[in-house]
């Protein structure tokens, strides 16, 4: 298998992007990342999203989008792993690099929310959870991260305050991306005080709806100095692990295990441990699921992660910041961009072009995408590579 | 929403509670599989779920799907059936101020949902205080 | 051959609203409400319980009672002029849901208010010509009353369902008669979501006519009188006619009283003196003998006696009992959310 690095990253300004398409806001990402990496051609692409046939009524966005971009005949394949979608379609790209089928593959997420109304909306995001045995009921993501959120508050002690804490940090943290929707300040106050949406989650625990796309250029680390004048960021690690998909067939409702058996496998791969991480980007699209995820990766023990935000830990010059990009939380949440976007802010780190949000001394970066209620869980870790030891 | 073929599929389930038991481990599936997911066994009695449980956690839910919008807001819980598996279901006829975990419910058959006015009227099991 | 029945059950929803406060919305004056129906509150049905539901919940009620595999009920007939489907039957689901198909034979009932006893008449003749060993009749109804009406205040939701068969009885039935007219004292047509009625016209030819003359056919037929009856149910629209058509008849409040709900059920249309009767029976002894006439307007009314068996006193603790579900816990609406769950608000989508 051969090394992998990526060198190109792009994407646009998210937010709700009434004027542009769904294949508009998609090319302008990809352009951007294939003007980055400075490539001229690209030999295979894999699209993340959800569900164009939903949200714009578009499938077969594999071919269409390999038009759009002009790089047709190539491959195009387009991955669905409900919100892993991105992680996933960067995942695949690092396999066709590796297996040495592919030199030169794009990875890409889009994903166009805002042309159906909220209560559409919802119901396309519910897909990802069981339709039948779940979804029937009438329950809805918000829902079921509410009811995760119960058992971790009434097991652990875990308060509304500490919920609130993570939207604070992360909408601090975002208030420094230039791309991100909801460039804001909240307060625990505020947060606390929003709409109630699912018991005990409010609105300001949940991430947004967003219209968004984000692309990376990956090819083999051995070529990448050759073909981008970029710093090569290589891949170190990339797992992935399922869990059942309806939470009430999960033995432990607060336990991320997919998250759990992806970063151990992920850990492994890379040769390193929690504690060398300088950065992660996590898949918060409830301030709960940033809980439950920092505890599945091992930065806090199982039970302890309530606390991480509100006493610094995962902030800004915290041991561990965690979502330096603002997360799904404040840069919003395209479902199927958001994997590639971690991505990207991973990248930007280590290549220490994150400007004001730039965490120091980055060497190690850790991504997590994950899908549904944690069924899905994809894991990457990047390393500078001019970093590296050998 | 739901079609009538969808809907009609999962009666077995969705009004009498019809699941399977593992014969390899004795592990409850809900609805019946063809693998079990514990030991990989392809042989299954059926059982019929029991009627009563403990209400594991909960949700108000105060923004509905579409179709739910004018029940709102209602309770959706997992409640962990008698020495069985846990289920997904409304729970109704409650307090919503005063719901708790660990609250014993019965199972009552109830209209869930239906397709606009003039589409299939879909039942199956919520929950209801003991 | 003796028949009669062998499981009965009932099923009471618990939301309720009082007349206080359909009085207040429409300006009414209470007090003169309550004293002309003789009722006080009814019962509302939420918007995920209809005929359907509540039959399903009567029906299981009913088969412990009766300790039978359900498979073997050869019919089902509910009665209701409140089925959810114009077309597909309540039946159906009910059977499904019971664990009665496929060998059933299924029809949905429609007469007014005396649809649950047409349900019942017929199971039970099935049963006493051999045709089947078990024959369900039910009796349900989420009651329409238009806004603002007279039968706002009444009409209510409720289902009762009774297993027939020849073995291990708990009632027997003695005696059966009918009588009907064709007299137009209460019509919904079709398409229309609110029945209309003749005011007045409602009592003395309509109720009264046909309930004291099938109570009076059933007697002479029977060759028995009142004293001989230890309990007496009537249809009942409100809590006054039913006690003054008892009295007319020679029945006292001791005869009557247990099986009058409709004062805090208000009127369950189809399933009104169905219940009435569930609710005689949770407290009947060995060897009380049942009047039950009902009432549908049409107009017609069916009338049975039953001799309560040995066997009654080790079922009636087997399910809810209907007194008992009348006060579990009762849940009071507003108007507001009385109009909301029963479909009185209009969208201007819809």
């Amino acid at each position: 298998m051969r090394e992998v690095a990526v060198i190109g990253v792009g994407m646009n300004k998210w937010g709700e992007l009434w004027e542009k398409s769904h294949r508009r806001i998609w090319t302008e990402a990809a352009l951007a990342a294939v003007d980055d990496a400075g490539v001229d051609r690209v030999d295979a692409m894999y699209v993340g999203c959800m569900s164009g046939g939903l949200f714009v009524g578009q499938e077969h966005l594999g071919a269409l989008l390999a038009d759009e971009l002009g790089m047709g005949p190539i491959p195009g394949t387009r991955v669905e792993s409900a919100c892993a979608s991105g992680g996933l379609a960067f995942r695949q790209a690092v396999l066709a690099v590796a297996a040495g089928a592919h030199d030169i593959v794009l990875a890409s997420g889009v994903e166009k929310m805002t042309d159906v109304d909220g209560g559409a909306a919802t119901y396309a995001l519910s897909t990802a959870a069981d339709q039948e045995y779940e979804c029937y009921q009438g329950i809805t993501f918000p829902g079921l991260y509410a009811m995760m959120a119960r058992v971790h508050m009434e097991r652990y002690g875990t308060t509304r305050r500490q919920l609130a804490d993570v939207a604070v940090k992360n909408h601090a943290h975002g208030l420094l991306n230039e791309l991100a929707q909801f460039r804001m300040k909240v307060t625990a106050e505020q947060v606390m005080g929003s709409a109630a949406v699912a018991d005990p989650l409010r609105l300001l625990d949940c991430s947004p709806i967003t219209d968004g796309a984000a692309a990376v250029v990956l090819c083999p680390l051995e070529m990448a100095r050759k073909l981008s004048k970029q710093p090569p960021v290589r891949v170190a690690a990339s797992a992935h692990a399922t869990d059942r998909i309806a939470l009430h067939e999960r033995d432990d409702m607060a336990d991320l295990a997919s998250t759990r058996h992806a970063a151990a496998l992920a850990y492994k791969q890379a040769g390193i441990t929690p504690k060398d991480l300088s950065f992660c980007e996590v898949h918060d699209c409830f301030t709960i699921a940033e809980i439950l995820v920092i505890e599945a990766l091992g930065l806090t023990a199982r039970g302890k992660g309530g606390a991480a935000a509100g006493s610094g830990l995962t902030a800004q010059g915290g041991k561990i910041p965690v979502n330096p990009s603002g997360g799904l939380k404040s840069k919003g949440h395209p479902v199927g961009a958001t994997g590639i976007a971690q991505i990207r802010e991973a990248v930007l780190q280590l290549r220490g072009e994150a400007g004001k949000r730039q965490v120091p001394k980055a060497r190690w970066g850790l991504t997590q995408n994950m899908g549904g209620t944690g069924a899905s869980t994809v894991v990457h870790i990047f390393e500078r590579a001019e970093g590296r030891k050998r | 929403m739901i079609g009538p073929v969808r809907y009609w599929r999962e009666i077995p389930q969705r009004y009498r509670y019809e699941a399977a038991r593992c014969s390899g481990c004795g592990k409850v599936f809900f609805p019946p599989r063809l693998v079990c997911n514990a030991c990989r066994g392809r042989e299954f009695k059926p059982v019929i779920l029991p009627q009563a449980g403990t209400l594991e956690t909960f949700t108000i839910i105060r923004v509905a799907p579409s179709g739910f919008e004018d029940q709102a807001p209602y309770a959706v819980g997992v409640v962990r059936l008698a020495d069985s598996v846990k289920v997904t279901a409304q729970i109704v006829d409650c307090d919503l101020e005063t719901l708790a975990t660990g609250q014993k419910l019965r199972l009552e058959f109830r209209k869930v949902q239906q397709d606009g006015a003039s589409g299939v009227l879909c039942y199956g099991y919520k929950f209801v205080p003991a | 051959m003796e028949v009669g029945i062998r499981g009965y059950g009932a099923y009471i929803p618990r939301h309720r609203i009082r007349v206080e406060e359909i009085a207040r919305v429409w300006g009414a004056d209470a007090p003169t409400y309550k004293r002309g129906l003789g009722l006080r509150e009814k019962s509302v049905p939420t918007p995920d319980q209809d005929v359907i539901t509540m039959s399903v919940e009567a029906a299981r009620h009913a088969i412990r009672r009766a300790g039978i595999d359900p498979a073997k009920i050869g019919a089902i007939y509910i009665g209701s002029e409140s089925h959810p489907y114009a077309v597909k039957p309540s039946g159906t689901v009910v059977a499904e849901a019971i664990g009665a198909t496929p060998e059933i034979h299924c029809a949905d009932f429609e007469f007014a208010c005396k649809a649950g006893s047409e349900g019942m008449f017929v199971a039970l003749s099935l049963v006493k010509a051999g045709q089947m060993e078990f024959a369900m009749g039910i009796g349900a109804d989420t009651s329409q009353g238009a806004p603002g009406d007279a039968l706002e205040y009444s009409a209510s939701a409720g289902s009762a369902a009774y297993i027939f068969a020849s073995t291990q009885l708990v009632a027997v039935c003695e005696e059966t008669y009918a009588f009907m007219t064709d007299t137009p004292d209460f019509w919904r047509r079709e398409y229309q979501f609110y029945p209309r009625h003749g005011g007045r016209f409602t009592g003395e030819p309509a109720y009264f006519k046909h309930t004291l003359s099938c109570a009076r056919g059933l007697m002479k037929k029977a060759k028995v009188k009142p004293k001989d009856l230890r309990w007496a149910v009537f249809h009942q629209p409100n809590g006054k006619f039913p006690a003054k058509a008892a009295e007319e008849l020679g029945f006292t409040s001791d005869q009557y009283g247990q099986g009058l709900l409709s004062p805090t059920l208000g009127n369950t249309y189809s399933g009104a003196s169905p219940l009435g009767l569930t609710a005689v029976l949770d407290v009947a002894k060995p060897g009380d003998r049942i009047l039950m006439v009902s009432y549908g307007s049409g107009a017609g009314s069916d009338g049975f006696i039953w001799r309560v068996t040995d066997r009654i006193t080790k079922v009636q603790k087997l399910a809810p009992q209907t007194r008992a579900q009348l006060e579990d816990r009762p849940i009071y609406v507003d108007y507001g959310t009385y109009a909301k769950f029963r479909g009185k608000i209009r969208k201007l989508t819809e």
